[in-house]
């Protein structure tokens, strides 16, 4: 092609429109080709979180000591969807389907949050939430995984809490999403400081969720002990984040109609 | 005409295009807190710079000059967004970690620089090669500060334990300073006063000279 009808409104237009056509075939054909391996990658990752919090799997493993993989120990689980205000299940959710943290942006199934209600910061509150549940043979739950989150310092962290068969104490509990400092409030990620939250007492007498994260804890077998975990060393408002989170979601607002329904026996 | 050794290897230190020319420097911040991100980062920089080198160069001929600058967009965006997908795709833990900044290599001023500046008057093979050696000349500076964050930050290297840290019960603890962005400035800027040094050819001349004997009284 010669220089002289290189800058003609025609050679634009054709080369502008041959080059957009490449380009977004190009895109589309890797959204779409590489769109299962993506979306395995997710699941994989969730389930993976998940085990970890309910202490099954070393957070970053792919397999347990007995080599086993994610999804079989996965399978282990019983997916249920829980309508959080009334503390039922829900049958007309399919709990694959359902995604907890787009519903809690659908106007429809979610409400604002203000004022005292809101200490986690997440502005709307879904109406319908995500358990996962392992049962024994006897089928008693031993043990409850519950989706959690809530503002920390620089985002909102996400992760799960695994309560014991009790439904009082705390299995552990992990982290998959936040924006913490590295070295500060990314220490929620620490598996050291995580190993505190096993037998956690995450109730008081009365049912009321009393988790603290404290400067020093109470002396060793003192009662209060019981319901506090160390706060992460210059991290004051991520620890601050994670105590509202999880008295939170623990409470009526929350999971707290379930949990009291489930140790009742009447779900 | 320089030889094709010459494109491929001058930009590792002779013009290496964070040292000397000073670009690319935001990525350089962001994903060197660990060299596993690192060192996928620097894949994908070479990936982007070389094709999107190759392509403008191929390109170079018919390419309108009034809107040769949003093509070379779109050919650099469409590489990048591939990049992504398969980073996705394949390491997903380590798109997690990198989230935004390999879809802001669309925006790293090396890519865009070396298809205006060298492809667009350059063929297709030399372009190409010229792209892999600035990509490897960016990846050389990135590899150097991920070497030096992440021992002494997180006192692990590639994610295996070089020094224990405190929180894990060991005696190391970590320079808090080393895994926030600024302490990648300092370490650049340690690597340009080294490579000056040693290439004093790249030292830039002095912008104005200080007179000789001046008092403050003259000042004022």
């Amino acid at each position: 092609m010669s220089q002289h009808n290189r800058d003609s409104i025609g050679n634009i237009l054709t080369v502008a429109v041959s080059v957009c056509l490449v380009a977004s075939i190009l895109v589309s054909v890797a959204a779409v080709g590489l769109k299962p391996a993506q979306d395995a990658n997710r699941l994989l990752n969730q389930r993976q979180n998940i085990l970890v919090a309910a202490g099954l799997l070393a957070a970053g493993a792919r397999t347990d000591e007995q080599g086993r993989g994610i999804n079989e120990l996965f399978d282990q689980f019983e997916v249920r969807v829980v309508d959080l205000r009334t503390g039922d299940y829900v049958d007309d959710l399919d709990p694959q389907e359902f995604d907890q943290l787009r519903s809690a942006r659908d106007p429809a199934m979610s409400r604002r949050l203000d004022g005292d209600e809101d200490k986690p910061t997440l502005r709307r509150l879904e109406q319908y939430g995500i358990v996962y549940l392992i049962r024994d043979a006897d089928g008693d739950v031993e043990k409850t995984v519950l989706p959690v989150r809530g503002m920390g310092l620089w985002g909102t962290m996400f992760g799960y809490l695994a309560i014991e068969g009790d439904l009082v104490t705390a299995e552990g509990i992990a982290f998959y999403r936040h924006q913490e400092t590295p070295g500060l409030g990314g220490e929620i990620e620490n598996p050291r400081w995580r190993a505190q939250w096993e037998g956690l007492r995450l109730f008081d007498d009365e049912g009321r969720p009393t988790v603290e994260l404290v400067k020093t804890r109470a002396p060793e077998g003192s009662d209060a002990r019981q319901h506090q975990v160390d706060m992460l060393a210059g991290a004051t408002l991520t620890s601050r984040g994670v105590e509202n989170l999880v008295n939170f979601w623990l409470s009526d607002l929350g999971y707290g109609a379930y949990l009291d329904k489930l140790r009742r026996g009447e779900v | 005409m320089s030889s094709p050794k010459e494109v491929l290897f001058s930009p590792l230190f002779d013009n290496n295009p964070i040292a000397l020319q000073v670009l690319g420097i935001c990525s350089a911040l962001a994903v060197t807190v660990s060299m596993i991100n690192t060192l996928v980062m620097c894949a994908a920089v070479i990936f982007v710079c070389a094709f999107s080198n190759l392509f403008v160069s191929m390109l170079r001929h018919v390419m309108p000059s009034s809107i040769r600058i949003i093509i070379q967009m779109t050919i650099i965006a469409s590489l990048v967004i591939l990049v992504d997908q398969v980073i996705q795709a394949y390491a997903y833990e380590v798109s997690q970690r990198l989230s935004v900044f390999v879809g802001l290599i669309i925006t790293n001023c090396i890519v865009l620089g070396r298809a205006e500046g060298f492809a667009l008057q350059n063929g297709p093979y030399m372009s190409f090669l010229d792209g892999v050696g600035n990509g490897l000349g960016y990846s050389v500076l990135l590899i150097l500060v991920a070497l030096v964050r992440e021992p002494l930050g997180a006192g692990t290297l590639m994610g295996y334990t070089l020094f224990l840290s405190v929180n894990d019960g060991g005696w190391y603890i970590g320079n808090g300073l080393m895994l926030l962005a600024p302490s990648a400035f300092f370490i650049i800027g340690l690597a340009i006063w080294g490579l000056r040094a040693w290439k004093p050819a790249q030292v830039e001349p002095a912008e104005y000279e200080i007179a000789e004997n001046v008092q403050y009284k003259e000042a004022i």
